[in-house]
């Protein structure tokens, strides 16, 4: 078992021949601590609560019901509402977090990258440190700001002759959902801008003359040259985007609590699983039903990241440079 | 090269710094009116919330009820605690497993190294209603060691896919000299290699350390007792509780902001270099 284990040794075969038996016990030693804890506690337990929402409590008992709770999940009105409108809205929350994210992290990191700009460290550092707050910070500082009873927002708008756009945003069913979607983007902007800052700072100086030598500067540059070699990082950054909006929670929790109000209008999946698992008002608490839900994003999840695995990933040319 | 500067690239270059300026105005701007105002009395707060405090305004009234009511200093104990050894054993039992996938050809390393990264995809918090029923099994429930094992499994993947990245990059030539010289496999993992792998190593810290610090998610539901409270959720139930109280609100804000942000001033550039990882030089 041991010998069979390993096929090609990376050292000289000579002196592997006398390691082997070590070897194995090596491989063990660094791998086991990583593998146990993160067996225990992240697979075992997705896997645990994969296998629970097949059940459902019957009195003390817990019985095994098949799809019982998905049929309840997708085909009771009661929690076919609510699961339908959890999942539009963080579509949306999607939507708004990647329109106005990629765009403005691009423009950013594009300027920051500049030759011969003063100050980009400052600017970096600045534009940054909302993404080291936390969601309670950032939620709860927003919550203020646009608050009609502190009136800052409506003040500032004053100022740029716009007091008449303001309104209770965060109050209202049709607003409350994109505002904070803002906020989201606010808060992380920071990632996206830091990681095409990086992939543009990679581009080699050899390629960029080369394109100024044939005419091309400036915006056209940025076009043509620039922005296919940061595809795949746009790409990754998408993909981080979709797994954090798919189980957010805590920015809705903070701003809006456990019901997302106003009615329901910024129950995201997160909230939903939330309530589901722990309960809320009347209804009570049921892990199977809160199993059933997690198990919902788990495919939603699985199905975005397979998308862009096999579907978006393999198309993005990469080139060697 | 040598051109000067002729007014079309001078207002370019000041149409850029318009652009940036503008921008670090709309991400420092909540910050500032938050720290500012709890610095105030609730007349200066409600009266011109942009002003700086002056004699009239200046007072202390929220932090000494945010001093007096909460428990800020626990809170920063446990949240330090629960962050400190996460990203110890993350960064350690990562890098180890990173250097086994990246160091020895075995059967099944490609089929354990798609495994353990499986985490950077499906997140954790999907498994959160089999994880607390784990923790109250074993008694861990309300304890800081059920987030500090939560945190570790969840940092874990992307540190080990990280760091073996760039352990592949390292030369064979130094390992076998090594090796030639007689030291132990341990001995190179920690005197070798890394050594070399530092950059990626804080790159791995930036991105396991912010998340735990921030998460309010897992102490809300592993360990929200008084005694085990990280300064997120303490942050939250405190504004939740004194959510009239303007001036305790703000400076309970403040405190929760400020430890953070005078770190993130001090190692900023460290952190700044790992996200980007040596392409800022």
């Amino acid at each position: 078992m041991a010998s069979t284990a390993i096929r090609q040794p990376a050292v000289p075969v000579a002196s592997a021949a006398r390691r082997k038996p070590a070897r194995l016990w090596h491989i063990v030693v660094f791998l086991a601590p990583a593998a146990l804890i993160y067996t225990a506690f992240l697979v075992l337990p997705l896997i645990a609560t994969l296998q629970q929402s097949l059940f459902v409590a019957k009195g003390n008992a817990v019985v095994f019901a098949g799809l019982e709770n998905f049929r309840r999940l997708f085909g009771d009105p009661h929690w076919s509402g609510q699961f339908w409108n959890a999942l539009r809205n963080n579509l949306w929350f999607f939507v708004v977090n990647m329109c106005v994210q990629n765009p403005v992290g691009i423009g950013l990191a594009a300027l920051l990258s500049a030759k011969k700009l003063r100050f980009r460290g400052a600017y970096r550092t600045a534009i940054f440190v909302p993404t080291i707050l936390s969601f309670v910070i950032v939620g709860f500082s927003w919550e203020l700001i646009l608050s009609p009873l502190w009136g800052i927002a409506p003040h500032l708008l004053r100022l740029v002759g716009l007091r008449h756009w303001f309104a209770p945003w965060l109050g209202d069913a049709h607003t409350a959902l994109t505002t904070l979607a803002l906020v989201s983007v606010w808060q992380f902007i920071g990632i996206p801008m830091m990681l095409i800052y990086a992939a543009l700072l990679n581009i080699p100086e050899e390629v960029l003359e080369a394109a100024e030598i044939d005419g091309l500067s400036g915006m056209a540059q940025f076009w043509k040259i620039k922005l296919p070699l940061i595809w795949p990082t746009i790409g990754i950054i998408s993909i981080l985007t979709f797994v954090g909006n798919f189980n957010a929670f805590d920015l809705i929790y903070v701003t809006q609590g456990a019901l997302a109000g106003p009615n329901y209008s910024t129950d995201i999946l997160g909230t939903f699983l939330y309530r589901t698992f722990f309960g809320f008002q009347l209804q009570e608490g049921d892990p199977h039903m809160g199993s059933a839900v997690a198990t919902v994003m788990f495919f939603i999840i699985l199905g975005g990241v397979s998308l862009y695995l096999f579907g978006i990933q393999r198309r993005l040319r990469r080139y060697q440079l | 090269m040598g051109r000067r500067t002729s007014p079309v690239s001078l207002a370019r270059t000041a149409s850029m710094h318009a652009v940036l300026a503008a921008y670090t105005v709309i991400a420092l701007f909540p910050v500032f009116v938050i720290v500012v105002n709890a610095f105030k009395n609730r007349r200066g707060i409600f009266l011109a919330p942009l002003a700086l405090p002056d004699s009239r305004t200046f007072s202390l009234t929220g932090f000494q009820t945010v001093l007096s009511q909460g428990h800020f200093v626990r809170y920063f104990e446990n949240s330090l605690i629960v962050t400190l050894s996460s990203l110890v054993l993350v960064l350690l039992f990562g890098a180890m497993a990173a250097f086994a996938l990246s160091e020895y050809r075995f059967r099944g390393n490609t089929l354990t190294g798609l495994y353990l990264a499986i985490g950077i995809m499906i997140p954790i918090r999907l498994g959160t209603i089999a994880i607390l029923q784990t923790m109250v099994a074993s008694g861990l429930v309300n304890s800081l060691a059920a987030l500090v094992l939560v945190y570790v499994a969840q940092g874990l993947p992307l540190a080990i896919f990280i760091l073996s990245e760039f352990m592949r990059q390292v030369s064979d030539d130094l390992k076998n000299a090594g090796r030639i010289d007689g030291l132990n496999e341990y001995v190179i993992f920690f005197r070798l290699v890394l050594p070399l792998v530092r950059p990626a190593m804080a790159t791995v810290a930036v991105f396991t350390m912010i998340p735990i610090w921030n998460d309010l998610w897992f102490p809300l539901i592993l360990a929200p007792s008084d005694a085990t409270k990280t300064v997120t959720l303490g942050t939250q139930m405190f504004l939740g509780e004194f959510v009239t109280n303007w001036n305790a609100v703000l400076a309970a804000l403040s405190l929760a902001m400020l430890p953070v942000l005078v770190l993130y001033v001090i190692f900023s550039r460290q952190m700044i270099r790992g996200i980007t990882s040596g392409a800022v030089k």
